[in-house]
């Protein structure tokens, strides 16, 4: 199915002023294509927290938005390091963010698990020293 | 409670939207972990904390927070404000500090934002 809209944000590693500036827009994108409620709050927080990990953790990546007339898909990818224990990386409480992070308020651990619950769709793919892709769909009523 | 019963429990200032001092207040939430802030998805909540970083604002953009307060006096930069007041959010600050806000709030009858289900249960293994 085609997209009715897509987008792609590039996202720098540890830029912490900018983080979030993505998910940004992409609520104000959405609110224009007239999604909203509970689904925009979802995908918004979800983008966020995709976001902030790609700038805390990644070496560089992209998120990716598109939407489709029954789905909006979020898609991060990054260049690495990559996750080796995605079991540990998904425990709510297990983190490995610098304390930079943690001083503005994250690195508790909470971000994969936040994807998951606001996602009705997610995977999470990732090899060491290549990369990792989330994929994160919310169904659209 | 209203937001301006809010100002008058905790003695506040009011930094940004004096006009919406009216706006209905039903639960709200105290952490200085974004993470955390970020998990409550469910309710539209006032958040009180010690973080004035950019990023307390961009979280409450995100959950469509309406109410911010700070604790313990402090007051963001100018930034902050601005990014904030386009948001149009309240934003109050008060020189108690966080806990001792929240007790007061509870004791005027503000209630936290409810924990979903899901926290207690096999989701956590």
């Amino acid at each position: 199915m085609d997209a009715l809209f897509q987008t792609t944000y590039p996202v720098e590693s540890a830029d912490y002023t900018s983080a979030g500036r993505a998910s940004a827009d992409i609520k104000r994108k959405l609110k224009q294509l007239g999604v909203g409620g509970d689904v925009l709050r979802r995908v918004a927080v979800a983008s966020y927290e995709v976001e902030l990990n790609l700038v805390i953790h990644s070496l560089g990546g992209e998120l990716s938005l598109s939407v489709y007339p029954d789905t909006v898909q979020l898609v991060s990818s990054d260049r690495g390091p990559g996750i080796p224990d995605l079991e540990m990386a998904m425990r709510e409480g297990y983190s490995t963010a610098n304390d930079e992070a943690r001083s503005l308020g994250f690195g508790a651990g909470m971000g994969l698990p936040n994807m998951k619950r606001n996602a009705d769709d997610f995977e999470i793919a990732s090899t060491v020293g290549v990369g990792t892709t989330i994929t994160m769909g919310f169904r659209l009523n | 409670m209203t937001i301006a019963d809010m100002v008058r429990i905790l003695n506040a200032r009011v930094l940004l939207g004096e006009d919406k001092l009216d706006t209905p207040v039903y639960t709200a939430c105290c952490s200085d972990l974004m993470s955390d802030v970020l998990a409550f998805v469910d309710e539209k909540t006032v958040l009180i904390t010690g973080l004035t970083n950019p990023h307390v604002v961009r979280t409450s953009e995100m959950l469509d927070l309406k109410c911010l307060v700070f604790a313990r006096g402090k007051v963001p930069t100018e930034d902050i404000l601005e990014s904030a007041d386009e948001q149009g959010l309240v934003v109050l600050t008060t020189r108690l500090t966080a806990f001792t806000a929240c007790g007061m709030l509870y004791e005027a009858g503000l209630r936290g934002v409810p924990v979903p289900n899901e926290w207690n249960s096999e989701d956590k293994a």
